[in-house]
């Protein structure tokens, strides 16, 4: 187990694969790699199919009746609902550019995280139980059976990719192992097989409009603390509104910033934000989820969950939506949302009330990302900064999977930081922007029992940290995903110990001059900032800078 | 295992191929009705499994984003690795189909005391464009065996690519760099562990055949010398249709006759059909506009999700407890 | 979305690039070249046989004369002797050209057919052409 392991242990790396055929290795359902079965009754709430006990490590998983014709039946429908699944199951060369690309491969040695195995799991079943090839030459074409060693690999291997995109990035045909691994869950979770650290989130958001659960006082009490820290960091005094008719914008973040550590502070930072720019804006409890679990079960799951979105809009007459840092959220916002859903006719292109600014590439979606907004407050000089005030911190920026792959945000967040940090320092050009790594723990993999894979996975991010750590002495990650904020410390502590983990709107907050406020003695985090005394004058001196 | 059965068939389809060409009643079947069958079967083929993939929708657009989007207007956008009009895709997809623009990309890792390292690796590129620009000038030269008069662009084709008039009949550089890029490609297969690994028989068989075209190729040119004017009377018979099988034609002929109509009548329902399948894979053919248009799915259906008005039913007083405002007091 | 159009545009491309030699033929294919034997020197010979047999000649007379070549100008060695034991004086113009003196007939006929483009006439000239 990985708690185990020192991080020279976890070290010992083989990447070159035994010269086996990768048939012939039998799957093995790794304690520290997998994670726990889906608990029937949170598959219910949803009405996923098949739900049923079951345990990984049995021999029998208790598969359902007739499982294999429903995982084929399903095979086939997919295949005849998506261009991408059919051409990625025929076109594959395996040429082995995608090899070493992806981090749960670099850092377990395993060459079934190899991006093109995880396709020749699925593609291996279509070739034997598809084509014509397949079904007569068996593996001289490489074609195999569904048999329940099969579809315990695919279990496995479908929950050991976080359906980063970085290995479709080098793929010369496009092949995008997450679209794989996305219709390689639905398949499993046509069956009940789930994990439970998704399909809990899932069924909680689908209910209570969260992951974490968090009924709608609770979600208000959660906020009003952190009220509570502003005013005695800050020395402002911050009345936002919940489920407001007639705001201009509904705000719209992960829950999981409610909720925990480091993510708190990075929520602290848009209400202080918001507060200073007098934005008209409103949090729902309804629709008080800008992560989507949903999607790592279905795409049916994603659309039901992420439907909220809108239909809050519309109830509230709201403008427009702008959603806070989260990387898969802004996968779903930015490449499904717009297709999930119908248009509502009352919201408005997407205009900043604080710039004028036209958010012309979300005319049709009507929904902006934080950073993108605050860059575009930055650059017209509507906030009031002292970056300053973050020059304790040597920052780095770790680019989220999603917003990268998926959307292409780069250079928002690398403007907004610059100009509330005085040191930023790039980590190496192969670990960041489009080629950037997983944080290692995304795609709902961000579960205890898994550690070891946690680990492993997230070891080439925290490689590339510790590198400019040594070099830069570079101390803290910024990003803008909650997923990133909730599993980076822990992979940090791991391999890189004095590395701490901030979303960029902390960081805004802390460099933010507000008016009326008292001495910023403190930061988000209610630290002593360095060099910013208690004492009355030196913090006035700061000040005015 | 892979290696052996894909190295076994294609010898045996050489030998089958000599064996036939060999025995002149038997020509017209390796020369006409092997070469025809094999063509069709690739055209219809080819098309079919085209055809096949467009039946299936492409329901969201889903582009692998490789550069900045375009958002606020200070901000430089990446027109071509993260397109957002038809010509930026057009433009990532011409980089994609004529110089492998994402395989260029590539990188090695290597994990030694501790860190990661990431180096540029274009071996796999080198050999692969050289192969495909080598394979795909050689098959244009080959027209001057099917058509006659020969267009002006395949003579200079011809001469540019014999310009070195190396050997009698001067050596095409195409050829050495085929040779040369399919070997590389075995030997990746063959002996990196990471390829070795991940190798079917369907990627070793291709590139026999390969290996065997093009080593048939310059046999018959440099040292089985066949009648290139039989040749061209069998080859432009072929295309117009008034197909003859002229006396003559050594065996290696046949062969290397039989090894092409392989590759043909295999392509389509192989891995070949990247062909194909890089013109239309979704996340390097769509532009990134997913915000400013709606793009349709056409098997969309309503979500079922859990409304604001059962949300509010579920938890009125909790609601009201906390002073939200709701719907239905 | 389907983008049906684009697809069967591309298709018809594809199958437009891949049966060019078809249509650029017309169903017409172009008459086997019958290089003329008929000079006067070739009907002045008792027995019609060039220096080796007509297969190996129709296959391969690039490569004899290209090793005729060096052997007369590398190695001043202006004999050849074939597989039939004679010996022939190397030369070009005086002993290939001398029977096959017509070159528009002969040689450009095959070699205009198969698109071969010798350098023989980089520096040789052939002595019977019109001009002189």
């Amino acid at each position: 187990m990985a708690k185990e392991l020192t991080p020279q242990e976890m070290l010992r790396i083989d990447l070159s694969p035994p010269t086996q055929d990768w048939m012939d290795i039998p799957v093995e359902i790794k304690p520290g790699i997998y994670c726990y079965p889906a608990k029937p009754e949170k598959l219910e709430i949803v009405g996923m199919p098949n739900a049923h006990e079951w345990n990984p490590l049995d021999e029998d998983w208790n598969l359902p009746e007739g499982w294999k014709e429903t995982f084929l039946e399903g095979m086939r429908e997919r295949l005849d609902k998506h261009r991408t699944f059919k051409i990625f199951m025929d076109i594959c060369v395996r040429c082995g550019a995608c090899a070493d690309k992806c981090h749960f491969f670099l850092g377990s040695g395993d060459p079934k995280n190899m991006p093109v195995v995880r396709g020749e799991l699925i593609r291996s079943i279509y070739r034997g139980e598809f084509t014509k090839a397949g079904k007569i030459l068996g593996r001289l074409a490489g074609g195999r059976k569904l048999t329940e060693d099969v579809l315990k690999e695919i279990w496995s291997y479908m929950f050991q990719c976080t359906e980063c995109r970085r290995c479709s990035l080098f793929c010369p045909y496009g092949i995008d192992t997450a679209e794989i691994t996305i219709i390689g869950r639905e398949l499993l979770n046509l069956l009940g097989l789930n994990i439970n650290w998704i399909q809990e989130p899932v069924a909680n958001c689908y209910e209570t409009g969260n992951h974490l659960g968090l009924l709608p006082h609770t979600f208000v009490q959660n906020i009003e603390f952190l009220l509570m820290d502003i005013e005695e960091y800050v020395g402002i005094k911050i009345e936002p509104s919940f489920n407001r008719k007639g705001a201009e914008i509904l705000f719209i973040t992960p829950s999981g910033d409610v909720f925990a550590e480091p993510g708190i502070y990075t929520l602290m930072g848009y209400l202080m934000i918001f507060e200073h720019i007098g934005l008209d804006y409103t949090w729902s409890t309804y629709a008080c989820e800008g992560g989507n679990f949903g999607f790592f079960t279905s795409l049916e799951m994603a659309q039901r969950l992420n439907a909220k979105m809108y239909h809050e809009a519309e109830r509230l007459g709201v403008k427009w939506i702008l959603g806070g840092e989260c990387g898969h959220m802004w996968r779903v916002v930015h490449q499904y949302m717009n297709t999930f859903n119908k248009p509502v006719p009352t919201m408005e292109e997407p205009v900043s009330p604080i710039t004028g600014t036209k958010f012309e590439n979300a005319k049709s979606l009507k929904m902006v990302h934080m950073s993108e907004f605050t860059a575009d407050l930055i650059k017209h000089g509507k906030l009031n900064l002292d970056p300053s005030r973050n020059d304790h911190y040597k920052v780095t920026f770790h680019d989220s999977c999603n917003p990268s792959r998926g959307m292409g945000m780069f250079e928002e967040p690398r403007y907004i930081i610059k100009n509330v940090c005085n040191h930023f320092y790039e980590m190496p050009e192969n670990t960041i922007r489009e080629q950037t790594f997983c944080c290692g723990s995304g795609s709902g993999l961000n579960a205890g029992e898994n550690m070891e894979l946690r680990l492993r996975g997230g070891l080439p991010r925290a490689n590339a940290a510790k590198y400019v750590h040594e070099k830069y002495g570079v101390n803290m990650l910024a990003n803008v995903c909650a997923i990133d904020r909730a599993v980076l410390p822990a992979s940090m502590e791991y391999w890189c110990p004095d590395m701490q983990v901030a979303g960029v709107s902390e960081l805004v907050a802390n460099a933010l001059i507000m008016e009326g406020e008292g001495p910023r003695t403190m930061n988000l985090r209610g630290e002593e900032i360095p060099g910013m005394a208690p004492a009355e004058e030196e913090s006035e001196g700061t000040e005015d800078v | 295992m892979g290696i052996i059965v894909s190295l076994g068939a294609v010898l045996a389809i050489m030998v089958v191929a000599w064996i036939g060409g060999s025995i002149s009643g038997l020509q017209p079947i390796f020369g006409v009705l092997v070469p025809y069958a094999a063509f069709a079967v690739f055209l219809v083929g080819f098309c079919r499994k085209v055809v096949d993939w467009a039946k299936s929708p492409v329901p969201f657009r889903i582009p692998t984003t490789a550069g900045q989007e375009v958002s606020l207007p200070w901000i430089k956008s990446a027109k071509l690795d993260n397109p957002s009009t038809t010509a930026g895709v057009i433009g990532r997809m011409f980089l994609e189909v004529f110089c492998f623009r994402s395989l260029f990309r590539n990188t090695r890792a290597d994990l030694r005391s501790g860190y990661l390292y990431y180096s540029p690796s274009k071996w796999l590129w080198l050999f692969a464009i050289g192969f495909h620009y080598a394979f795909l000038i050689i098959a244009l030269r080959h027209l001057r065996l099917f058509v006659h008069p020969i267009p002006g662009f395949v003579e200079t084709l011809d001469a540019v690519d014999g310009m070195f008039q190396i050997g009698i009949p001067p050596i095409y550089l195409t050829d050495l760099l085929f040779v040369g890029a399919v070997t590389a490609l075995l030997c990746r297969r063959l002996f990196l562990s990471k390829v070795r690994f991940i190798s079917l028989p369907a990627d070793y068989f291709p590139l026999f055949l390969l290996l065997g075209i093009g080593i048939t190729g310059l046999l018959m040119r440099f040292v089985f010398r066949v009648d290139i004017v039989s040749v061209k009377q069998l080859a432009n018979g072929l295309a117009s249709l008034h197909p003859t099988v002229p006396d003559n034609i050594g065996s290696i002929f046949f062969v290397h006759v039989a090894l092409v109509s392989t590759l043909f009548a295999y392509f389509p329902f192989s891995k070949l059909m990247h062909m194909g399948g890089v013109f239309m894979s979704p996340t390097r053919n769509l532009a990134n506009t997913n915000r400013m248009e709606r793009h349709e799915n056409p098997w969309w259906t309503p979500p079922k999700f859990h409304t604001y008005a059962e949300y509010e039913d579920m938890y009125r007083d909790l609601m009201k407890e906390a002073g939200l405002p709701l719907e239905r007091e | 979305m389907y983008d049906t159009g684009k697809v069967i545009t591309g298709l018809v491309i594809f199958v437009g690039i891949f049966t060019f030699a078809f249509w650029y033929t017309a169903g017409t294919a172009a008459p086997r070249p019958e290089p003329k034997l008929d000079t006067p020197e070739i009907q002045k010979m008792a027995k019609k046989q060039c220096v080796e047999d007509t297969q190996f000649m129709i296959t391969t007379h690039m490569q004899l004369l290209n090793k005729l070549r060096d052997q007369a100008l590398r190695d001043g060695n202006r004999w050849y002797v074939n597989s039939k034991g004679e010996k022939v004086w190397i030369s070009l113009q005086n002993t290939c050209l001398k029977c096959h003196s017509n070159k528009k007939d002969f040689c450009d006929k095959c070699h205009n057919y198969a698109g071969v483009d010798p350098y023989c006439w980089d520096c040789h000239i052939d002595p019977n052409r019109s001009e002189l």
